[in-house]
C-alpha cells in the first residue's frame, strides 16, 4: 500500500501525507489491524451497511458525519482537537511552564504505559463485544453496538497514532502487541481484568457502557489536562466520541427500566418471578447486574494509596479531571483524608498526601457522576408508583485492589465475616439463574420499526431519523 | 513519614516454623516442594509500612531462610524446589521500598547482607545437596524479586504479553540491585553487558519473550500451558538430583536463654560487654557418647552436636549482627574434649556420603561462611582449657587475628591446636576456597605443609612454624597482650575496620559470591550514603511521594 491512499483512507489532522515515519508505521500496523477487525470485532457483520458517524474533522461538521458504511471499510481516522495557543501545564511541579509536544525522555516510560494501558481498554471491548450482534433487541440498538466498536477501534487508533509518532521502535512494538492481547485469551489476556469479564447480554453492555465507559471518561479527562499536548489533545477529541457510549448505557438501562415498569402495571405485580415470566428484567436482578459491574469499574481507578499516582501527578504527565475547577494545582502539601479497615474489623480514618490519594479523588468524582443516572432511573420508579430504589454499593464492596481488598463487607459497606460474604454473594451479583434467564430474553429483533419485548423503544432515532429507519441493513 | 527504622526493640528472632509463617506457603509432594510467595501487606517486620504487590522486608526473607533449612533436613525425599508466587500475575516485587526508605543504613546493608546469604544458601544447596531449584514466574518478576529467581537454576517465566522482569533500581530508586542481581545477570547468565546496561535502565522491565533472547530466563510459557511447563521442568530437574534421603528429622526448637548478658545455648554462649563493645562467643566441644554409626547419628537428628552447634552459632551470628550493632569486636573461645571433637570430625568425614551428614556438613559450611562476610572483628583466643581443633579450628582460621598462649615446654595444659581433613575443603567460604587455602593466598607449599600436620597436636611454636596462629604471648604478657590488643582494636574507625577487613577476608581468589559481597559493600553502600539516594531530596526518599528526586550531577 502506498502512502498516498493510505492518507485517503485515513482521515486526519495529524499531517499524515508529511510525515514518512508515521506512514510507515501505519502501512505496517494498519493491515494488522482489519486483520484484528476481521478476527475479533462484530462476528459475521462484515457485509452489513450500518449507518454510522465518521468523523472526518475535528469541527462540529466535521467530528459527525453520517451514512451507510460497510465496517470494515470505516474510516478510522486520526484526530486531535484544536491546539491550544500557549498552553501551560496545569498541574504537578513544572506548573505553569509552557507543554511539551514532544516526550521528555525522563518521563518516556512512564507516558508510554499510560497510553498502553488506555490503549488496551478500546480493542479489549470490541472483542468482549464481539457475539453481541446476534442478540440485538432492535436495528436501532445494533446500530448503537456498532458505533460503539467503531469508535474505540478508532480510540485504539488515537492510542497508536501517539504510540507511532512519539514512541519510536518500542512504540511500535507496543501497537503491535494491542492487537495481540485478546479480551479472556487466558495466554494473553488484556492487562486490565474488568476488560477480560465477558458481556454476553445486552443488559450488561448496557451496564458496561454506563458503568466501565464512565471511567474511560474520567481517566480521558485526566488524560486531558496532560502536560503532553499531543496526548492532551488527542484525549479532548476522543471524549466527545465517549459520550455517545455512555448515552447507550444511560438510556439502555432506562429503557429496560421503563419495560418493567410497564409490565408491573400491566401485570399489577412487583413479584421478581412474575415480571420474569412475563418476559422483562425484574429491577433486583438489575440491581445485582449494577452491582457487578459497577464494583468491576471501581478497581480500574487503581489503589486508594498509590505511588503511581503521585508520579503521574508530579510530572505533568496525569491530572485530576477538570483540573481548573482546583485551587491548589501543586498538591504537595496537602491531604486526603479516606476510611480504611483498621485490621481487627473495624474502620479507620486515614490521612494520605493528596498526590498519592489522586485516584481516590478520581473515584470520589465518578461515583458522584454514576449516581446522577441512578437517581433518575429511581424518578421514574418513583413516578411510576414503586417503592423499590436502585443503589449504587459502598466503594468497600467486592474490591479487588487496594485498602478493601478481600475484606468482606456487605453492599452497603458494613463488615460482615467470610462465611456471611460468601452466603450474601448470590443475591449481591447475578447468579447463573440470572444469566440463564437473561440470555433467554436475548433473541434477535432486526425487522425496522421493531423492537424486543423486555426493552421500551428509546425516545427518539438516530440524527432525528425515525425509529422504523433501516439503521443497519442486513446483507 | 514516621519512625526511622532501626535495630531497636523488639529485637529481631530468627526462628520461624511452617506452621506460623506469615508470608510463604511450603508444601511437599513427594520429590517436589513448592514455595508459594503470598506476602501479607500487615505483616511488616517493623511499622511505618505495607508489604503491597508481594514485596519483601527481613521478615519475609527469614521465613524464607527457615523454609529452605527445613527442606534439607525435614525433606530429605525433595529433589526440587519450585518457588512460585501464591498471587495472580505478580511473582514479586521485590524489597519494599516505603521500608527501605524508613530504613537505617545499617539496617539496610544487614538486611542485604542476609538475603544475599539465604540467595547463596539456594545455589549451595544446588551445588552441594543436589536440591534443584525452579523460580516458577507466573506474573511480573521485579527487583528483588528477579534476584531471587536468579539465585534459582532456572526461571520458568510466563509469557501472558504483560509480565514483565526487570530491575528497575537505577531508573526508579537511584540505587543498585542489592541481591546480586547485577552480578548474577553478567556472571551467571551470561547477558551481554550491553543488553544488560538497558535492561538495567528500564524500569517497565522486558517482556518474556525478549527475556527469554537475552538470556534473562530460560523458558517461557504462555498461562494456558504454564502448569505443564512447571511440570515438565519439574521432571527434568528432579531427574537431575542425586538427593536420596527418605526419612527426614525434625528441627527442634533452639534451648536459648537470652539475658542481659548475652545468648546463652548448649553449645554455643556468648557474653556481651556493653563498656568494651566486645562479645565473646565460646563454642563447646561435643560431651558425653556421641553416634558413631548412621542409625544412630539419624535418631539423634537435630540433637546430634554438629547440627545443634551450627543451628546455635547460626542463630547467635544472626541476633548478634541484626540487634548488636555496636558491638563491633567478637573473641571467639572454645573449650571441651579435643579428642571427642576430633572424633565428630572423623564421623563426619566417614559417613559424608549420607544426606544427612552431608546435610549437616553444608550447614557448618553456611555458618561459617556468615562469619567471613560479617562486618565486625573477630579475634581468636587459643587458652588453656580451649578446643581449637578440626571444626572448632575453623573459628580461629576465621578470625581475622587469633592469639595463642605459649606455655612451658613441660605445662600439660599447654593449649594446643589440631587440624583435621574438615579443614582441608569441607567448609569452603564464599570464594569457594577453603580458610586454611586462603589464609596461604593459595601457596601451594604452606598448604602442603599444614595438610601434613593433619592430626597432630600443635602448641604455640609449631603452630606459629605453621603460620596456623597470629601472635603467641607467654604467660607473663598474655593478659595485656590480649586485653590491649582488643581495646586497641575497638577504638579503630567501625567503617574503616570493615572494609579493610573485607579486603583482607577475600584475598587472591574472586567467586561470584564474593563480587557480589565486595560490589553490595563497595558500590551499594557508596550510593546508600550519597545524598542522591538518601538525601532528603534524593530519589530513595521521594519514591511514591511524585516529587522527583534533585540529583548533585557531579560524576564522582
Amino acid at each position: 500500500m502506498t502512502a498516498i491512499n493510505l492518507t485517503e483512507r485515513i482521515p486526519n489532522n495529524v499531517n499524515l501525507a508529511g510525515d514518512r515515519t508515521l506512514q510507515r508505521a501505519l502501512e505496517h500496523w494498519q493491515p494488522r489491524f482489519l486483520n484484528w477487525w476481521h478476527e475479533m470485532g462484530p462476528e459475521d457483520f462484515s457485509a452489513a451497511d450500518v449507518y454510522l458517524r465518521t468523523a472526518v474533522g475535528v469541527d462540529a461538521q466535521g467530528w459527525a458525519s453520517y451514512g451507510h458504511v460497510k465496517m470494515p471499510d470505516y474510516r478510522w481516522g486520526i484526530f486531535l482537537a484544536d491546539q491550544i495557543a500557549d498552553r501551560t501545564i496545569g498541574f504537578g511541579d513544572s506548573f505553569g511552564a509552557p507543554v511539551w509536544q514532544q516526550v521528555p525522555g525522563e518521563f518516556r516510560s512512564q507516558f508510554r504505559r499510560i497510553i498502553v494501558t488506555q490503549g488496551d481498554t478500546e480493542p479489549a471491548s470490541v472483542e468482549q463485544q464481539h457475539l453481541l450482534g446476534h442478540t440485538c433487541p432492535s436495528l436501532y440498538d445494533l446500530r448503537n453496538l456498532f458505533q460503539i466498536n467503531v469508535e474505540e477501534g478508532r480510540h485504539l487508533w488515537a492510542m497508536v497514532y501517539l504510540l507511532h509518532a512519539y514512541f519510536g521502535r518500542d512504540g511500535r512494538e507496543e501497537a503491535e502487541e494491542m492487537l495481540t492481547r485478546h479480551s479472556g485469551d487466558v495466554d494473553k489476556p488484556r492487562i486490565l481484568d474488568t476488560f477480560n469479564e465477558p458481556i454476553e447480554d445486552w443488559l450488561s453492555l448496557f451496564m458496561f457502557t454506563y458503568f466501565t465507559d464512565r471511567d474511560g471518561k474520567f481517566q480521558l479527562k485526566s488524560l486531558a489536562e496532560s502536560a503532553f499536548d499531543p496526548l492532551a489533545r488527542t484525549c479532548r477529541f476522543m471524549l466527545t466520541e465517549e459520550a455517545h457510549h455512555m448515552f447507550v448505557g444511560d438510556t439502555g438501562i432506562a429503557r429496560v427500566i421503563r419495560r418493567t415498569l410497564e409490565v408491573m402495571k400491566e401485570h399489577g405485580t412487583a413479584d421478581p418471578a412474575a415480571i420474569r415470566r412475563a418476559g422483562a428484567v425484574d429491577l433486583p436482578t438489575m440491581q445485582r447486574y449494577m452491582n457487578f459491574w459497577f464494583t468491576s469499574s471501581l478497581d480500574l481507578f487503581g489503589s486508594e494509596v498509590s505511588s503511581n499516582a503521585a508520579t503521574t501527578f508530579a510530572n505533568g504527565i496525569k491530572g485530576r479531571p477538570d483540573e481548573s475547577q482546583y485551587q491548589d494545582h501543586n498538591c504537595s502539601n496537602a491531604t486526603f483524608e479516606m476510611e480504611v479497615p483498621d485490621g481487627q474489623g473495624g474502620v479507620k480514618k486515614d490521612a494520605a498526601p493528596l498526590r498519592n490519594a489522586m485516584n481516590e479523588v478520581m473515584r470520589d468524582a465518578y461515583i458522584k457522576d454514576c449516581e446522577i443516572g441512578v437517581k433518575r432511573w429511581n424518578m421514574q420508579i418513583q413516578r411510576a408508583g414503586h417503592e423499590f430504589r436502585f443503589s449504587l454499593p459502598s466503594p468497600r464492596f467486592r474490591r479487588s485492589i487496594g485498602a478493601w481488598l478481600q475484606v468482606p463487607t456487605d453492599p452497603a459497606g458494613n463488615l460482615i465475616s467470610a462465611a456471611a460474604y460468601s452466603e450474601g454473594m448470590p443475591n449481591w451479583l447475578p447468579s447463573a439463574k440470572d444469566k440463564a434467564f437473561i440470555k433467554s430474553l436475548m433473541q434477535r429483533v432486526v425487522a425496522p420499526g421493531k423492537i424486543a419485548a423486555w426493552i421500551a423503544p428509546p425516545d427518539r432515532g438516530i440524527n432525528n431519523l425515525g425509529l422504523d429507519y433501516e439503521y443497519v441493513k442486513l446483507a | 513519614m514516621n519512625a526511622v527504622l532501626n535495630a531497636a526493640p523488639p529485637a529481631v528472632t530468627f526462628e520461624r516454623h511452617p506452621d506460623t509463617y506469615r508470608h510463604w506457603k511450603l508444601t511437599v509432594d513427594g520429590p517436589v516442594a513448592t514455595l508459594a510467595l503470598g506476602i501479607d501487606e500487615d505483616g511488616g517486620l517493623r511499622p511505618g509500612y505495607r508489604l503491597k504487590l508481594n514485596s519483601y522486608d527481613l521478615g519475609v526473607d527469614i521465613e524464607l531462610h527457615d523454609a529452605l533449612q527445613r527442606i534439607r533436613f525435614e525433606h530429605p525425599a525433595v529433589k526440587c524446589v519450585v518457588i512460585t508466587s501464591a498471587r495472580e500475575r505478580m511473582f514479586c516485587s521485590g524489597a519494599n521500598i516505603y521500608m527501605l526508605g524508613l530504613s537505617t543504613h545499617a539496617w539496610k546493608v544487614n538486611f542485604c547482607k542476609f538475603t544475599n546469604e539465604t540467595r547463596n544458601g539456594i545455589e549451595d544447596a544446588s551445588r552441594h545437596s543436589g536440591i534443584r531449584f525452579l523460580a516458577a514466574a507466573n506474573g511480573t518478576v521485579a527487583g528483588g524479586g528477579y534476584e531471587l529467581a536468579l539465585a534459582c537454576d532456572e526461571i520458568l517465566m510466563i509469557d501472558d504479553r504483560s509480565s514483565t522482569v526487570s530491575l528497575p533500581e537505577v531508573p526508579l530508586l537511584g540505587v543498585l540491585p542489592g541481591t546480586g542481581g547485577l552480578t548474577r545477570v553478567t556472571d551467571k547468565r551470561r547477558v551481554r553487558r550491553d543488553l544488560a546496561d538497558f535492561f538495567c535502565t528500564t524500569s517497565e522491565g522486558v517482556r518474556a519473550d525478549r527475556a527469554k533472547q537475552w538470556k534473562l530466563v530460560d523458558h517461557i510459557a504462555k498461562p494456558a500451558q504454564f502448569k505443564q511447563a512447571i511440570a515438565d521442568r519439574v521432571a527434568a530437574l528432579v531427574a537431575q538430583s542425586p538427593r536420596s534421603g527418605t526419612q527426614g528429622i525434625e528441627l527442634t526448637p533452639l534451648a536459648k536463654t537470652i539475658d542481659a548478658n548475652g545468648y546463652h545455648y548448649r553449645h554455643v554462649d556468648v557474653t556481651i560487654d556493653r563498656s568494651t563493645r566486645v562479645a565473646t562467643i565460646t563454642i563447646s566441644a561435643p560431651a558425653g557418647t556421641q553416634p558413631e554409626t548412621l542409625p544412630a547419628i539419624h535418631a539423634a537428628g537435630a540433637a546430634w552436636y554438629p547440627i545443634a552447634m551450627a543451628r546455635e552459632l547460626d542463630d547467635a551470628i544472626l541476633l548478634l549482627r541484626t540487634n548488636e550493632l555496636a558491638i563491633g569486636t567478637w573473641v571467639f573461645k572454645t573449650c571441651g574434649n579435643p579428642a571427642a571433637m576430633l572424633a565428630v570430625d572423623a564421623t563426619l568425614k566417614q559417613y559424608s556420603a549420607d544426606w544427612l551428614v552431608n546435610e549437616t556438613i553444608g550447614l557448618l559450611r553456611r555458618t561459617l561462611a556468615r562469619l567471613d562476610v560479617s562486618s565486625r572483628t573477630m579475634f581468636a583466643c587459643i587458652e588453656p582449657g580451649s578446643c581449637f581443633v578440626g571444626t572448632l579450628l575453623e573459628f580461629a582460621l576465621a578470625a581475622d587475628r587469633s592469639y595463642m598462649l605459649a606455655a612451658a615446654d613441660d605445662d600439660a595444659t599447654a593449649p594446643a591446636i589440631v587440624l583435621s581433613e574438615m579443614n582441608f575443603g569441607a567448609y569452603p567460604m564464599v570464594n569457594h576456597q577453603s580458610r586454611i587455602a586462603t589464609r596461604f593466598c593459595g601457596d601451594p607449599i604452606a598448604l602442603a605443609k599444614a595438610h601434613g600436620a593433619v592430626g597432630k597436636s600443635l602448641a604455640a611454636r609449631a603452630a606459629d612454624e605453621h603460620g596456623l596462629v597470629t601472635f603467641t604471648p607467654d604467660d607473663l604478657d598474655w593478659e595485656e597482650e590480649v586485653r590491649i590488643a582488643i581495646e586497641e582494636r575497638a577504638s579503630l574507625s567501625p567503617d574503616a575496620l570493615t572494609g579493610l577487613e573485607a579486603s583482607l577476608r577475600f584475598p587472591v581468589a574472586e567467586s561470584m559470591e564474593t563480587r557480589v559481597f565486595g560490589r553490595l559493600t563497595a558500590w551499594q553502600n557508596w550510593i546508600f550514603n550519597r545524598p542522591n539516594a538518601i538525601g532528603e531530596q534524593g530519589a530513595l526518599k521521594v519514591y511514591g511521594s511524585g516529587a522527583k528526586p534533585k540529583f548533585d550531577w557531579d560524576r564522582v
